[in-house]
């Protein structure tokens, strides 16, 4: 004891925490490193030997230049915007569904059993049933860990995680068995669905659009000024106080998830009865874990929401363009969203902390 | 760093001031404290004392000032650096290691000694023990001690690592008055053998008490240094508080309807299995305000929750106008008048959502009582307007998160919306937690207009000055049991202190007075 230190000791970088941000200045702060990170993803193009400004422009042009191309970004956009909205309302109650992949496969799976058998009814009844189907299937996947959650408190991020292989199996299952495709000649695939069982397109536009539009506005709605969506939001807050104001807490975590995985669902539903017109493994293809991003960078404000998945999708389809053209590596797009997340989440810590240094001169 | 005396300070902090992004937590402080001395420091909530003593102790790094220890200027990086100055702190919260026996505790993290016997651990820890007048069994499990008992694992713990600078972050929340005595006993002790002891604290009668001088930090600055012996109360709370403040509660006296409340032979038992009340009966009447006293963790909790219907009971009856409540839902007992402001631990925990505004925190629990799905917040952005106006709420509007507010103004809001919403049963744990004295009484006024009204108040407190002057009557929980339901006009503070270690009301001392 008594080992007294004589020198100072402060160390170089401390993080200090900041008063709170007016909004204006947040929403400048998260431009600026928006901008930043185009510009240092303009470095890392000019690094592997590309023009930057020619292929950001291509990156845009290829997404809106031709019908073709808006179609083709539009069909990237829909999905991933009903997901994000699904996932969205989990989160509002702090629950960490991570299961958005697998209620989009078992909303998929629902749907393409009218698609496939039952593709004789009258188009809209059929398209109508299918879409309710594929609600059905992804809440029967939100509800099962929701109801062991709140039954036996079990982990809702491994069970929603392991409900993702499980739909993804069934689907492989249907590909080898029972829903096998006879035409195909001993391939394992599920056949094409009959053109009855397609979404017509809106304005030249897969027809999603319309439904992905509504659900945008319905979820801010739910949220902001429904007794529900003041439910999700104090559950998600604090169960006891949830309690303490006589809500009954289970039943707002399994109607939650029905709602949550009912609207991934039918993001499945739509992928595959207005995209790729069969069930395949690649139904849901990452589009539930990008949903998560989406979902918090905006801050689960459905129109920011909106915003963000237009932005991805611009993301993922001018890559495809870019590889054409300049013969990038559609990896190169991988790059560039990293870049973009680590500056934006960067700039959620400097709304709150800074670095403060060690003064010089100050030891003694 | 030659002072005018020979004798260096053990501790003297200059100009030390740390900032949390816009708070001054701590402007400018000054504070020394000798070998041989008991320091108060002495502030409300909020005054910053805890972040003063969380730079000595190396949890936080002073933004300017400097820190001298036995007079060297020091610079304390990490909980080591404090503990290698001699510096030891006792916190609020006991730092102990469940099933670990006593010396375990007190030799877990140390370096040294890892390989003395335990026979000759024993001998060593008694020894420190019978220096400073401790008691404890070294081989005692934690997990079967007393809070006082850990206290004193705790004050060993740091002794036995050679601190002779003594930091007690309000070691007396968690005592009766009996073992608060002990204490003090033991820190008199201490500064016999030459320690420097400072005690956190916002009691003034434990000021009193306790210490030689006292420091009083108001607002994060240090207003003043006092001799203890030359100062009163009143001084003190006006140096904390910054005016002249009157100390009386009144006790209005009501008519009572009788029984409105009762409750027979309740049983509740806690998440572990067993009893956290064992079989309470006690009645409620309409214009009386009940207060409830005990040691923290008597059965407080369980019995706010059952009967608000948040835990199931086991056996036993809850009385409300003689409808067995028990068994209902709690939206259902809502519905029946029965309003309770339960405030835990962390203020925020329950009666309100932390990062609502106030306008959709008004409208918790009355959602519901519109027909349509979509919700009004019309009346409750009127409500929230009228509170503010009323009961004096600082907030910058009515949709700022109330986790922003200070603690006064968080407990205003919780308590007016339970009271706007017209109870006749209003039950409050620990509204004044937290609180300045300003804001306190303020509480006390209107649990006192509530009183007034007719509404039957259950109010489980912790200064028993405060229960004294307050309440009609007292009960006193020991380990989820009653030991007695005392008029307060005809009970001392010590008798309800030696109720809530356990003895019965019935018993000798009782018979004595």
């Amino acid at each position: 004891m008594n080992s007294v230190k004589t020198k100072s000791h402060e160390p170089l970088i401390r993080v200090v925490k900041k008063p709170e941000m007016p909004t204006s200045k947040a929403v400048i702060l998260r431009i600026a490193s928006f901008v930043l990170a185009i510009a240092v993803g303009g470095l890392f193009i000019l690094a592997i030997g590309h023009n930057p400004f020619e292929v950001y422009k291509e990156m845009i042009m290829g997404c809106f230049r031709s019908k073709i191309a808006l179609q083709g970004t539009v069909k990237i956009i829909v999905p991933l915007l009903i997901t994000s909205l699904g996932v969205t309302l989990a989160y509002k109650m702090k629950f960490w569904n991570i299961g958005a992949e697998g209620q989009m496969l078992m909303g998929g799976i629902f749907a393409s059993y009218f698609a496939l058998f039952q593709s004789d009814m009258p188009h809209w009844a059929l398209l109508t049933v299918s879409f309710l189907a594929g609600c059905i299937g992804g809440a029967i996947w939100g509800i099962i860990p929701a109801f062991f959650k709140v039954k036996f408190g079990t982990n809702e991020t491994l069970f929603t995680l392991m409900l993702n292989y499980i739909a993804l199996y069934v689907i492989d299952f249907l590909r080898h068995e029972t829903w096998r495709d006879p035409g195909a000649r001993g391939f394992p695939k599920i056949a094409s669905f009959a053109s009855n069982a397609r979404i017509g397109a809106v304005f030249d536009l897969q027809g999603g659009w319309v439904i992905s539009l509504i659900m945008v506005v319905a979820v801010f709605v739910l949220l902001k000024y429904t007794k529900f969506g003041y439910e999700i939001s104090v559950v998600g807050e604090s169960q006891p106080t949830a309690r303490y104001a006589g809500m009954n807490v289970k039943k707002v975590v399994i109607l939650t998830m029905a709602l949550s995985g009912a609207i991934c669902g039918s993001a499945g539903m739509i992928k595959a009865m207005g995209s790729d017109y069969t069930l395949t493994l690649g139904l849901a293809d990452g589009v539930g874990f990008t949903a998560i991003i989406v979902a918090w960078l905006a801050q689960l404000n459905p129109f920011v929401i909106l915003l963000i998945t237009v932005f991805f999708s611009i993301i993922e389809k001018g890559s495809g363009v870019i590889q054409s053209t300049f013969n990038i590596s559609v990896f190169t797009s991988d790059v560039l969203q990293g870049i973009i997340l680590f500056f934006i989440i960067a700039s959620e810590f400097f709304t709150r902390y800074s670095f403060a240094f060690r003064k010089g001169g100050k030891s003694k | 760093m030659d002072d005018k005396m020979s004798v260096p300070y053990a501790i003297q902090c200059k100009g030390i001031t740390k900032t949390f992004g816009p708070v001054v937590a701590n402007d400018n402080i000054e504070l020394t404290v000798k070998s041989g001395e008991i320091l108060a420091l002495l502030g409300e909530n909020g005054s910053g004392k805890t972040t003063l003593m969380n730079m000595l102790s190396g949890i936080y790094h002073p933004d300017t000032g400097s820190i001298f220890v036995r007079g060297n200027e020091v610079s304390i990086t990490s909980p080591k650096d404090s503990q290698n100055l001699g510096i030891g702190m006792i916190h609020q919260h006991f730092k102990l290691v469940d099933v670990f026996s006593a010396k375990d505790n007190i030799v877990a993290g140390t370096k040294t000694d890892k390989r003395l016997s335990g026979k000759k651990l024993s001998e060593k820890i008694k020894e420190i023990s019978r220096k400073y007048g401790l008691e404890i069994d070294p081989d005692k499990k934690t997990y079967n001690m007393s809070v006082s008992e850990k206290q004193t694992v705790e004050i060993l713990k740091v002794l036995y690592r050679g601190a002779d600078i003594l930091i007690l972050d309000e070691p007396t929340a968690v005592l009766t008055p009996q073992e608060t005595d002990r204490l003090f006993d033991i820190l008199r002790n201490m500064k016999e053998n030459g320690c420097a002891v400072i005690i956190i604290t916002h009691k003034l009668n434990e000021v009193m008490a306790i210490s030689d001088r006292v420091t009083i930090l108001r607002k994060g600055k240090s207003v003043a240094t006092v001799n203890t012996a030359e100062t009163n109360v009143q001084e003190l709370t006006e140096l904390m508080v910054g005016r002249k403040v009157s100390l009386e509660i009144d006790r209005p006296e009501v008519e009572q309807t009788e029984n409105l409340f009762e409750v027979h032979h309740l049983m509740v038992k806690n998440d572990e299995g067993y009893y956290a009340l064992n079989d309470i009966s006690f009645n409620l009447n309409g214009g009386e305000i009940l207060g409830v006293a005990g040691v923290a963790g008597s059965g407080q909790k369980e019995l706010c929750e059952a009967i608000a219907g948040l835990i199931p009971a086991d056996k036993g009856a809850v009385l409300y106008k003689k409808e067995n409540i028990i068994g209902k839902s709690p939206a259902e007992i809502i519905k029946m008048g029965i309003s309770m402001s339960f405030i835990p631990e962390d203020r925020l925990g329950m009666g309100l959502v932390a990062s609502m505004g106030m306008t959709e925190n008004m409208m918790l629990k009355t959602y519901k009582n519109t027909k349509s799905p979509f919700i009004d917040k019309k009346p409750s952005r009127e409500l929230a307007l009228k509170l503010i106006d009323q009961l004096e709420i600082v907030t910058p509007g009515v949709n700022t998160p109330v986790s922003r507010l200070s603690g006064g103004n968080v407990q205003k809001v919780l308590l007016g919306r339970e009271i706007e919403s017209n109870p006749n049963l209003l039950i409050t744990a620990y509204p004044v937690r937290g609180l300045d004295i300003n804001s306190s009484y303020t509480i006390y006024h209107l649990l006192n207009e509530q009183k007034k009204k007719g509404v039957a108040v259950l109010y489980i407190g912790e200064d028993l000055d405060v229960l004294l002057e307050l309440c009609d009557r007292i009960m006193v929980l020991c380990h989820g049991e009653i030991t007695g339901i005392v008029n307060s006009n005809e009970v001392t503070k010590e008798e309800i202190g030696l109720m809530m270690a356990g003895e019965k009301k019935a018993g000798k001392d009782g018979a004595k007075a």
